[in-house]
């Protein structure tokens, strides 16, 4: 433990907000050093998976107040709105930032970065990179990255906790996969960009490493989690694998059918049901509204059955090869190797699948978090821009704008601090490898296997936090929770290798994982009225006289405790949300 | 769904416990709709948790799943089981690359050959942002874009004889990065990247074998890029020999 390492700021996360918070830092000050900790290689991070575009006010015909409006609409009015005006109004900077850095961004005749329509946006402002705009995005940042010397990587390395010392977050410490060693290194603060936690459901566009890590470490530090009820559901992955067909492919004009090939979001005041598509209607409805609908849709008995639950149709046939092949290249690609199905010919089977965190790491506007040296930017916080429920595209850009904004706060927070007479991390570090040694890696005994463990908790999720919820179905799940961490003190790890051991970080990805889902679960009991994505039968109503307001979940022994802060609203007073 | 069952021959090593790789077979019954990757996250989940490999988006666009199937490299989150007719199917590390353990390859390599190309834009004047985008047609994105598609998932180097030969070889991936950049119309860098790819481990140490754009699974074709960066390197060759004062 002697072989410590200190650098002025630390970033746990690589990819989108991570990237960009790196750069921010190194380009704020060339004497900052900036250590990047990965648990992948950053070119491997989730925001690779992102297809349809990152939203921002490119043209004459659009305007920030509208692209705000649209944002808070969206959210159910639990959005922040000065996170929101603060969002829109840095988003065309970043995006044209990200254009200088060589994203590949699609280009209309005259040259100029195209945009296109996307769900809950009144006009074309996503701006894409064919339907890999993520993967273009994440590329672009690392490739950048490359060329600051005072970023250096640690690539592989998966952090187990933050040291804090004289009540300031100080440092990480990590498991070297390449070694199993457990290492420390102090900074004088940390960034927490490891992104959200799709994978405490069963089924889910997110990536296998979508664990939640920097959640739970940042909760068992002390933060408090905001919104963590709130859980987005994508109208359209494909059944079985959860893979992400893009909103983009109804910004196009694709239409959801059912099983008589009607366009049944028109019986669900979406409509009227129109050849081309219209902003914010029918097929460009809010992603909470279309999943619901589905949910409705299916109880009538009108989706198709099949060998992975119910699915309903997304016809894009009228586009025609050319548009498809053009625009939605990916989309192709992904259902012809999947599920073997052209959507130039034929309708690809989709289905409501989870996708996004609205809630996080509570922040402020500079993506500070109440814990001293702490800060967090993208899907593992929430400072809030998506409220109740997020427009598609703005993840995109709110991974830039407030990622820029993490690192340029961070390296005025790092600037300020004196350097420390003795490192004050080391003998914290000795504690952890004790702590991982004892209750993981050198664990003796123990029955209980990790993935059944994974899959009863990702199973409880589904039943108790999914598109419909209520009371006594979030109560089970919540008492589901307690029980599998209880089971979870007794799970068994084989593998004594201290290389490259994958049950080792399994286990402790399970470890955050019932951590961030037992937050979700109560913060979702106690919120007793339906808004944006979080919807109950047993309260279905909005009730902006008791529930305007944001939860903050706090650790403690015996579970999360809930408290509410409010929500800043500048220029848009709540209002009844009618697409 | 219908199950059939298959023996995956999987190569193990653990250093420290294993003096060299050996082939572990596990009998999995698998549905049609399962691949390569499901029934190693199977065998991961029940049967064998030390197994060790790499995986995450399972959507082929993450890049880190790639192995060697049946000999041939192949993202294993897209290869699926009721493609190979045989009862038996080898699965193995990537080739040409050392191999940390199991299924897990040693790709820092990779890493410093990415940034040797120097793979961002080079200009000589920077524009702020404020004063907008760079303009770009459709037909100047067009001339580079095939060659951003690369994820970085190295089947390229596993299907490469060369780089089996000369792991020194910077290789398909990285060249083919060094000539996206160079053919941006956005970019002015290709002076700076002349050294990494006229380097005897550059673009010159390729035989056009073209077996990197074949296992390709993004359809990049390596090959073609790497026969365009040496005919520019011959004609910026030619030109500074005629006009040793460096003009371009």
């Amino acid at each position: 433990m002697s072989m410590t390492v200190t650098h002025d700021i630390l970033i746990v996360g690589g990819g989108g907000a991570g990237l960009r918070a790196a750069i921010a830092a190194a380009e704020h000050s060339a004497g900052l050093s900036i250590a990047l900790v990965s648990k992948v290689y950053p070119m491997r991070s989730h925001t690779v998976s992102a297809e349809g575009g990152a939203a921002g006010v490119m043209r004459e015909e659009d305007s920030l107040d509208q692209h705000a409006r649209d944002t808070i609409f969206g959210s159910d009015f639990l959005a922040d709105q000065d996170a929101v005006e603060a969002l829109v109004q840095e988003a065309p900077r970043e995006l044209i930032q990200l254009e200088h850095w060589g994203c590949p961004w699609s280009r209309d005749p005259d040259g100029r970065i195209s945009v296109r329509a996307f769900g809950g946006m009144s006009v074309d402002r996503t701006l894409y990179a064919s339907d890999k705009t993520g993967f273009h995005m994440l590329h672009s940042l690392f490739q950048t990255s490359l060329k600051y010397d005072n970023i250096v990587r640690y690539d592989e390395c998966f952090v187990t906790s933050l040291l804090i010392d004289d009540g300031k977050v100080q440092g990480v410490a990590f498991v070297n996969l390449f070694s199993g060693r457990v290492q420390a290194i102090h900074a004088k603060v940390v960034i927490m960009c490891t992104g959200g936690c799709g994978r405490v459901f069963p089924f889910t566009t997110n990536a296998a490493i979508k664990t939640g890590d920097g959640m739970a470490l940042a909760y068992r530090a002390g933060a408090p989690m905001k919104d963590m009820e709130f859980v987005q559901y994508h109208p359209t992955g494909l059944p079985g694998t959860g893979i992400l067909i893009t909103e983009a492919s109804r910004g196009e004009g694709g239409w959801l059918c059912n099983k008589d090939g009607y366009r049944y979001l028109q019986d669900y005041g979406l409509g009227p049901p129109t050849e081309t598509p219209v902003h914010r209607k029918m097929e460009l409805g809010p992603r909470d509204i279309l999943s619901r609908c589905f949910v409705q849709e299916d109880q009538k008995g009108r989706t198709f059955e099949g060998p992975h639950g119910s699915y309903v149709h997304l016809d894009l046939r009228h586009l025609g090869e050319k548009l498809i092949d053009q625009k939605l290249p990916f989309v192709r690609e992904l259902t012809r190797n999947y599920v073997g199905i052209d959507p130039v010919v034929e309708p690809i089977p989709v289905r409501p699948v989870v996708h996004y965190m609205m809630g996080g790491i509570h922040t402020d506007i500079d993506a500070k978090t109440p814990l001293d040296g702490l800060y967090a930017a993208g899907e593992v916080a929430c400072v809030s821009i998506n409220g109740a429920n997020r427009l598609g595209s703005n993840s995109l850009t709110e991974c830039l704008v407030f990622g820029a904004r993490a690192g340029r706060a961070a390296a005025e927070y790092a600037l300020d601090q004196p350097a420390p007479a003795t490192n004050p991390v080391e003998a914290l570090a000795s504690d952890e490898q004790r702590r991982l040694d004892a209750q993981f890696f050198r664990k003796e005994g123990g029955t209980e296997n990790v993935a059944d463990i994974r899959e009863a908790m990702q199973q409880t999720m589904e039943e108790g936090a999914g598109i419909y919820r209520d009371e006594a179905r979030m109560q089970q799940t919540c008492n589901d929770l307690r029980e599998l961490r209880e089971r979870f003190a007794n799970i068994r790890i084989e593998d004594r290798n201290d290389i490259f051991n994958t049950e080792r970080i399994g286990a402790l990805e399970l470890d955050y994982m019932l951590e961030v889902a037992e937050v979700i679960a109560n913060s979702a009991l106690l919120r007793r009225e339906s808004r944006g994505s979080h919807t109950r039968t047993d309260h279905p109503e909005r009730d902006d006289a008791n529930f305007l307001k944001h939860s903050l979940a706090y650790r403690t022994e015996t579970g999360p405790r809930i408290e509410y802060a409010p929500v800043s609203i500048t220029r848009w007073q709540p209002e009844e949300r009618k697409y | 769904m219908s199950e059939r069952t298959v023996s995956l021959k999987v190569t193990r090593y653990r250093p420290g416990q294993d003096s060299t790789p050996t082939a572990q077979s596990y009998e999995v019954a698998y549905p049609d709709d399962w691949v390569v990757l499901d029934a190693l996250n199977f065998i991961k989940d029940h049967v064998d948790g030390t197994l060790s490999f790499r995986w995450s988006c399972r959507m082929g666009v993450c890049g880190s799943c790639g192995m060697m199937v049946n000999g041939e490299p192949r993202l294993t989150c897209s290869a699926f089981l009721r493609e190979f007719d045989s009862q038996e199917i080898r699965i193995e590390p990537l080739a040409h690359f050392p191999v940390i353990r199991d299924l897990v390859i040693d790709m820092s390599g990779f890493l410093d050959k990415l940034k040797s190309v120097s793979p961002w834009i080079i200009r000589d004047t920077e524009k702020d942002p404020s004063e907008g985008e760079y303009l770009q047609s459709p037909k100047q994105l067009d001339a580079y874009h095939p060659f951003t598609a690369c994820i970085n998932c190295l089947l390229c180097y596993s299907a490469c004889p060369i780089f089996g030969l000369e792991t020194d070889f910077i290789g398909p991936a990285a060249l083919a990065l060094a000539h996206r950049y160079n053919e941006d119309s956005r970019d002015q860098g290709s002076a700076a990247r002349w050294n990494a790819i006229n380097d005897h481990n550059g673009a010159w140490q390729c035989t056009f074998v073209g077996e990197c754009s074949v296992v390709c699974p993004k359809s990049v074709d390596p090959a073609a890029a790497i026969q365009r960066l040496k005919v520019d390197t011959a004609k910026q060759w030619v030109r500074s020999v005629l006009l040793p004062w460096g003009q371009k």
